[in-house]
């Protein structure tokens, strides 16, 4: 009862004083976030679930723990450090792809051990396992296949990343182009949408594919 | 890039793999982690005081002392760390800065000390955090300030760099203290304002009678003295408003100012009155117009720095007056109608109409009750006794807001203009950076492909590129190159995005010799069969030109080097430039790695050759004529 009549007095001076700020609100908000403390599982058992060797995964924690003191990233933080990277354009929209797949339980953080696990698949998985994450990816609703809507938005964002100085200068229909070539290449029975065994096949066929997903491999 | 997330690289990499399915081409080549060695400590001794870090820590910043070799001037090979003889406490922030990417400011540090140390290790004060920065530009200020006035008072007596006379007669109207001769045309102008205001009082005054008529005042009795008087002052004043008009830098900004046309109000009833005749019809004009002479008071405000001050904050108080003004508008309208009405009934009232009784009410509202208009009936007093309770509070409300907000725009005046001239430059350092970094890697693309030819030839300069750019740079440049590579588009900055687009649209005038810059399916067409035949060496003089100029990756050079001298020679006159330079240096070996290519598909290709000339050709001109060594034409 009490609480509510605090409310109401809240909202009166809210009403007459057109510019306030949020702050009794937002504070006790982040005041609950910053309390949120997450410490990952044991350096033994995140040996075993990846493919990391012991000080790779020191050196991994020590750079994520200095960006992320709780522990846990957010999406916010995620597209702010991830855009510091593309100074030129817009990387939001694919970093938001990247951290839905990264967050592989879908619970709006990626703490250590999801970012790990991800990183180990990529950098330290086989092929088809680095393909099937690419997949994932790109599968922005997780139904096991690529419609031309989600490879259009996926573009897109990629599109973004690179700014509006760019030579030659980039046109609207490049990334539709884009989807087009990478459909025509990809999609066997032309059905109109890419399913995985679609998608692994053909890339094992690419040659430029297979030798770019090795490309990173020495990055840890 | 912030070195905060340097840390974050690797991901950002991995991340790319996202890229790789869908690219159409290949990817460039990663940067070997050459001298991959294990992080190790690192111990740094300031004057006995040890900190310990990972040395890829202060890596993250190789234009910094630390960050580069120059810290192994410092290595003690007896006890194997590094020691500095500096302050201990500065170095914390130093060392921190390097950690978390934020740079603080103590405020228990002297603001001198500080920057020295700054300078010691390399680092630029701009990068201070923002919860330190304005402390720290504040603090420097001062000090400048300090240092100024210092220097100025040492300098009074030396010659100026001689300004034209007009200069030297502004400066001398507007600081009077530079030389004596305007410390004398200020007394003066300030006495005859003076003796003008006081004459305008007299004037006025009764001064005796002259026997046989009524009394006079003096201006009438002595009139030729203070006609005389007048005149004095208004000839005055009139030299020194041409004299201003005369020395200001720009007459039509000085014309418009306040101070001029005060000027020219406070001499304009005299000029008026001699223009006029004594004629009767005008003379009650004329008599208004002397009314103005009392402006000739705020003259002074030239002397005075508090009523400017006043008048400033007046002005910029516009809107609390203006709210004052307002409500009590509103409430004297109120109070007159009630009064009115309620007055209306008594006989031989005052209150005749509401316009009546606004002055009713204001005297009441302020308090004032001359007693002139007071109301007789009951309701009446009623009203006005609560006109006169409400007219402290209407008054008394605003007011203080008003005092308050005079010393919050005093002294938010003073800081505002800090603040401002603080944001405009941050905000210009911000731009600067986020161009820098985009510009480092435009920069380092021209670089990067000979880091590559480098790789692939094994000479022994590679050392001594790879110094320039650090691993951490050259990952992120390779990470921007394989999102190049994705998109099929390349980064270039804002110049060359406008110049290609002036281009792009004079394409349709007809130049068949020069290559249009916007991708052309005709020449890529031309271009791939050319890179098709392309097989031997050719010993092209022309070939370096735009080949080294243009070249993004080693196959580019492959498409490169089997260009036509045509097509070399009919480019702008932008690429001719360059192109002199670099003329000379076609030698063997550098089609030897051409041979060694990674085939490209033909889409490479427009982007190849429509390269417009990079925006600095000033880069490449300066290139050593050494053929054999492809890496020192760009090593700049």
């Amino acid at each position: 009862m009490r609480g509510q009549g605090r409310k109401e007095s809240l909202s009166d001076s809210r009403d007459l004083d057109g510019s306030y700020d949020q702050l009794t609100d937002s504070v006790e908000d982040e005041f609950e976030l910053s309390t949120v403390c997450h410490r990952p599982e044991g350096l033994e058992q995140l040996q075993e679930q990846t493919k990391f060797t012991r000080k790779e995964l020191q050196v991994l924690y020590r750079g994520f723990k200095n960006e992320c003191p709780s522990g846990i990233v957010n999406e916010e933080n995620f597209k702010q450090i991830y855009s510091q990277f593309f100074p030129q354009g817009d990387s939001s929209t694919y970093a938001t792809f990247l951290f839905n797949a990264f967050d592989t339980n879908h619970d709006g953080s990626v703490s250590f051990e999801d970012f790990v696990a991800g990183l180990s698949v990529i950098l330290r998985g086989t092929t088809d396992d680095r393909l099937n994450w690419a997949f994932n990816l790109y599968d922005l609703n997780k139904d096991g296949c690529i419609t031309k809507e989600e490879m259009l938005d996926i573009m897109k964002s990629i599109y973004d990343m690179m700014g509006k100085y760019t030579y030659p200068a980039l046109r609207e229909e490049a990334p539709r182009e884009h989807v087009e070539s990478f459909f025509q290449k990809m999609d066997r029975n032309k059905d109109g949408v890419v399913t995985i065994e679609e998608f692994i096949e053909s890339c094992q066929k690419d040659e430029n594919i297979m030798r770019s997903m090795q490309l990173f491999d020495n990055v840890i | 890039m912030a070195a905060g997330v340097a840390a974050w690289l690797p991901f950002a990499r991995a991340a790319a793999i996202g890229w790789m399915p869908v690219a159409n081409c290949p990817m460039p080549l990663a940067p070997a982690d050459k001298n991959k060695r294990q992080d190790e400590l690192i111990v740094l001794n300031v004057s006995g005081r040890r900190f310990q870090t990972w040395r890829t820590t202060l890596e993250r910043y190789p234009d910094t002392l630390l960050g580069s070799t120059e810290k192994e001037f410092f290595f003690n090979e007896d006890t194997k760390e590094y020691f500095f003889d500096r302050d201990p406490e500065v170095f914390r922030c130093v060392l921190n800065f390097y950690r978390t990417g934020k740079l603080h400011y103590p405020r228990y540090e002297c603001i001198s000390a500080y920057d020295d140390e700054l300078a010691f290790y390399g680092i630029l004060p701009e990068i201070i955090g923002d919860c330190c920065y304005e402390e720290y530009k504040d603090r420097k200020r001062e000090n400048a300030e300090r240092l100024m006035d210092d220097n100025d008072s040492e300098n009074n007596q030396e010659s100026m760099p001689s300004l034209s006379f007009r200069q030297t007669m502004w400066r001398a109207f507007e600081n009077p203290h530079t030389s004596t001769l305007a410390l004398v045309f200020y007394y003066v102008t300030g006495f005859f304002i003076a003796v003008s205001v006081i004459t305008n009082v007299v004037e006025t005054v009764p001064c005796g009678t002259v026997p046989g008529s009524k009394e006079l005042p003096c201006g009438e009795r002595y009139s030729v003295a203070f006609f005389c008087l007048d005149t004095a002052c208004v000839m005055i004043f009139t030299v020194e408003y041409l004299l201003r008009l005369f020395a200001a830098p720009s007459r039509y900004r000085f014309i418009r100012s306040v101070m001029s046309i005060i000027d020219v109000v406070a001499i304009m009833p005299y000029y008026i009155g001699l223009v006029m005749t004594n004629n009767e019809d005008v003379s009650g004009a004329f008599v208004t117009l002397r009314v103005f002479r009392v402006f000739r008071i705020f003259k002074f405000s030239r002397h005075s720095q508090g009523l400017r001050i006043l008048g400033y904050t007046l002005k910029s108080c516009a809107s609390e007056l203006g709210f004052l003004l307002f409500s009590l508008t509103m409430a004297i309208i109120i109070f007159a109608t009630v009064m009115f009405y309620a007055e209306k009934g008594s006989s031989a009232s005052k209150f005749t109409s509401i316009p009546a009784s606004f002055w009713y009410t204001i005297v009441t509202m302020t308090t004032l009750g001359y007693g002139d208009m007071v109301p007789k009936t009951i309701a009446g007093k009623i009203f006005g006794s609560i006109c006169s309770l409400s007219g402290v509070l209407v008054i008394a409300l605003p007011v203080p807001v008003i005092v308050s907000n005079f010393s919050r725009i005093y002294h938010q005046n003073q800081r505002a203009d800090k603040r401002r001239a603080q944001k405009k430059a941050r905000l210009a350092r911000i731009r600067v950076a986020k161009t820098g970094s985009s510009n480092a890697y435009l920069h380092s693309k021209r670089n990067g492909l000979l880091n590559e030819a480098l790789e692939l030839m094994g000479t022994p300069e590679e050392e001594h590129m790879g110094k320039t750019t650090s691993l951490i740079e050259s990952q992120h440049h390779h990470l921007l190159h394989c999102l190049e590579k994705t998109t099929n588009h390349e980064f270039i900055d804002e110049q060359m995005f406008e110049q290609n687009c002036m281009e792009s649209s004079m394409q349709n005038y007809p130049s068949t010799r020069s290559p249009s810059l916007s991708s052309h399916p005709g020449l890529t067409t031309t271009c791939c069969s050319r890179r098709s035949k392309k097989t031997t060496h050719l010993p092209n003089s022309n070939l370096p030109a735009t080949r080294l100029r243009s070249m993004q990756e080693l196959s580019t050079i492959h498409i490169q080097g089997s260009e036509q001298p045509s097509l070399t020679t009919s480019r702008s006159s932008l690429n001719l430039k360059a192109d002199d330079g670099l003329r000379p240096n076609c030698k063997t070996s550098q089609i030897t790695t051409a041979i060694i290519s990674i085939p490209t598909p033909p889409a490479l290709t427009p982007e190849g050759e429509g390269r417009p000339p990079p925006a600095s050709p000033g880069s490449n001109t300066n290139v050593p004529a050494v053929a054999s060594n492809v890496v020192k034409v760009s090593a700049l």
